[in-house]
């Protein structure tokens, strides 16, 4: 078996299967993506090719930027509530009472599809007889704003519901990292005195900053194409202020038949995505590897 | 021992890979075969003739409309000897999408539905729809409501049928209506009071789920028309005209008045049509302007309490002092129609089966469905709750028609518009800066 493993032909031959699909289903129409960027097209009928005039365009549209400063915000927001989930994985991961259900309750929402979510936070957010208002106004709030529709705060109720929708995710990646951690660690540091705060904070966090890093990058890449909840809350509305840059991809290609630019936002969202992963490797590289 | 065992688990890759390749073929050798079944028919003695249909009401979520579907179906099978309608259904949104990708690759159904005006436009250009006027005008001739078979037209020629039609009347609670003392009003200010009075008494005027757009527009639609006619926003539209008519800009106005008015629900930006319904089903408001794809919620459907459905009732919207429009003109249009593709082969048998299926639509459509079809209706020999026979009525007295503006209008401009009527209703934009936006686009794309 180890003989046939090292043919060549052979390795070429497994990998084949998947190098098709991958082909197929991912890097083809990547590629054809930029292509149709260069195009004037409807998506029906005949292209025009007309060179970068998409991306000229693209470089001038406010509303390509709104969506862009919405996406970096929901970036940065996914970032920083990663540091709440990793304090909340700490606690679940120091075998406190009911840590086995409480993990089990966070996960939930990422046994949800997508759409069951935004309907479920539609119905929070309701003006009149949503859940929100309802306890606002029965603490005594006056006009609570209608939340989805108000401009100001429409971005900050969606963001809310997306970091609810993925907090199970990165909270049991955390503590499944927060459990390999060996456990001789944690008693050697009790031995020497340290305080469960030290611990988490100088000795389990350290560990686990790998798996960390790839969550940041995760975080990251996920908000800048993200787009389910926010197509399904509000479509970008009202009047754009909850447009990120994939609703604005979707409207352009398939609301307004604008495929060829469409797909020019596409390829422009597959650079800025790559671009924002490589710095942000860069910016978390760290040449010691931790070895337990 | 080991090379055999390289050579087995290379038999079985090639094996497998061959079984991938056949299924990725096998589309393409099914239609071939079919194209060559029907080529055979057309020459010669034409015995087996399948037509591809594909329609958007499936059976679980429109049980009535498939049924009427596959009724006409079977009897034009056995009324036709050799010939099979073959259906594919999918939902609304699946279906679009469908139709799409097909188009791009010319492999349409023989017979599929469209919608009007600016969505026919890009498979008008790409040739890929019959023209329909000798069916419209030799067996069809004088079936269809005046107004409805012009909506599938593009520089005189008609490429589609429609099946349905929709007018938009104002909805009323009478109940809420009564409780507060508020009589049916007949001219716009006689609303505006209402309103005030409903307002006052914190009870939601009228619900409107402008998170979709479209909603809005056709209370903005319904100002225009009755302040400048009904000719100021189809003539902006062709560009006979310009979108900063002043009753354009006055419609507009007073959209914001009303919305300062506080005549909206609460939220209405954020609320997406459904919910935006919710709120007049559940009695907590009391107008609502929707088309009459509704009525069955406010006659028929038993999901709806019998005291909602009683208390339910419609105006038509009240007209402005000094304006143009008078109440008979309404908003409204065809919905979805048939088409015949282009590249069908079997182009003549599909014409004579979407004629057919009109006729028999037509006969069927309002009684067992609840859907008004665009073909002229006889009240006096149908079975329908009242609400029905009164729109069928009034449809007859309707002295104008005006198409959505958002389906007039080009994929792109209609993104305009819609934009700005959510910007409008948020007071995100004046009258003005909305007119003068739409005035761009509009003449960005004529070329002016």
């Amino acid at each position: 078996m180890k003989k046939v493993m090292s043919n060549k032909l052979v390795i070429a031959l497994y990998v084949l299967p998947a190098l098709f699909l991958i082909t197929a289903v991912i890097y083809g129409p990547m590629i054809l993506t930029g292509y149709y960027g260069l195009m004037d097209w409807t998506g029906i009928g005949e292209m025009t090719f007309i060179g970068l005039d998409n991306y000229k365009e693209l470089i001038v549209d406010a509303r390509f930027w709104d969506s862009a400063w919405h996406s970096l915000l929901l970036a940065i927001f996914s970032t920083l509530s990663l540091a709440v989930y990793l304090t909340i994985s700490l606690i679940l991961a120091g075998n406190i009472k009911g840590s086995n259900l409480l993990r089990k309750i966070y996960l939930i929402p990422m046994l949800m599809s997508s759409v069951a979510i935004a309907q479920l936070w539609i119905k929070i957010y309701d003006p009149n007889n949503g859940m929100l208002n309802s306890v606002l106004k029965m603490f005594g709030v006056e006009n609570p704003p209608a939340w989805l529709a108000d401009p100001k705060y429409v971005l900050a109720a969606i963001i809310i519901a997306i970091l609810w929708q993925y907090a199970g995710f990165y909270i049991i990646i955390y503590y499944a990292a927060l459990k390999g951690v060996p456990t001789e660690l944690e008693e050697a540091a009790k031995i020497d005195g340290a305080t469960p705060l030290q611990i988490a904070y100088k000795i389990k966090v350290p560990l686990i900053a790998g798996v960390i890093k790839v969550t940041i990058v995760l975080a990251i890449v996920g908000s800048l194409k993200y787009f389910d909840l926010i197509y399904v809350m509000t479509g970008g509305g009202p009047n754009g202020s909850s447009e990120v840059i994939a609703s604005y991809m979707y409207k352009k290609a398939f609301d307004t038949y604008q495929f060829g630019y469409g797909s020019a936002v596409a390829f422009f969202l597959l650079i800025i995505t790559l671009v924002v992963t490589w710095i942000t490797r860069k910016f978390t590289a760290d040449d010691e590897e931790v070895q337990y | 021992m080991q090379k055999k065992w390289s050579r087995r688990l290379m038999m079985m890759l090639a094996v497998g890979l061959i079984f991938i390749l056949a299924a990725c073929g096998g589309d393409d050798s099914e239609t071939e075969g079919n194209e060559s079944t029907s080529g055979d028919n057309e020459s010669g003695s034409a015995d087996e003739v399948v037509i591809d249909f594909m329609h958007l009401w499936p059976e679980g979520s429109s049980k009535q409309h498939y049924e009427i579907v596959n009724e006409i179906i079977a009897e034009y099978e056995e009324a036709n000897e050799g010939v099979t309608i073959q259906t594919e259904i999918l939902g609304n949104e699946q279906y679009k999408e469908k139709i799409r990708v097909l188009s791009t690759s010319n492999e349409l159904p023989d017979v599929g539905m469209t919608w009007a005006a600016g969505y026919l436009v890009p498979y008008v250009d790409g040739n890929m729809f019959a023209p329909l006027d000798d069916v419209i005008e030799g067996p069809l001739a004088d079936q269809f409501v005046s107004g409805t078979t012009e909506a599938f037209a593009l520089d005189g020629t008609t490429y589609g049928l429609p099946l349905e039609l929709n007018i938009t009347p104002l909805y009323y609670n009478k109940r809420i209506f009564d409780e507060n003392g508020v009589e049916v009003p007949t001219t716009y200010e006689e609303l505006k009071t209402a309103i005030q009075t409903l307002a006052d008494n914190g009870v939601t005027p009228i619900t409107l789920g402008n998170k979709d757009k479209w909603t809005g527009s056709m209370w903005y639609m319904y100002l225009a028309d009755r302040i400048g006619g009904p000719e100021v926003l189809n003539n902006a539209i062709d560009r006979s005209g310009s979108f900063e008519d002043p009753a354009l800009i006055e419609a507009a106005a007073e959209i914001q008045e009303l919305v300062d008015m506080g005549a909206f629900v609460n939220g209405y930006n954020g609320l997406g049509n459904d919910e935006a319904k919710g709120y007049f089903l559940n009695e907590q408001a009391a107008m609502y302007l929707m088309a009459t794809w509704d009525l069955p919620e406010f006659t028929t459907n038993e999901d709806n309490p019998q005291e909602f459905r009683d208390s339910v009732e419609y105006m038509k919207f009240p007209t402005v002092e000094g304006g143009e429009g008078d109440e008979n003109s309404f908003v409204g249009g065809p919905g979805v129609g048939l088409f015949v593709a282009e590249d069908s082969d079997v182009k003549d048998e599909a014409k004579d089966f979407v004629a057919f299926f009109v006729e028999k639509w037509g006969e069927q459509s309002v009684e067992k469905a609840g859907v008004i079809p665009a073909t002229k209706v006889d009240t006096e020999t149908l079975d329908l709750p009242e609400m029905y026979i009164d729109v069928l009525n009034d449809l007859n007295e309707a002295t104008n028609l005006t198409l959505y503006a958002d389906v007039q209008m080009s994929a792109a401009v209609a993104d305009v518009h819609l934009d700005m009527i959510q910007a409008l209703f948020g007071n995100a934009v004046t009258p003005e800066e909305f007119a003068e936006n739409q005035e761009n686009a509009l003449a960005e794309e004529a070329g002016e």
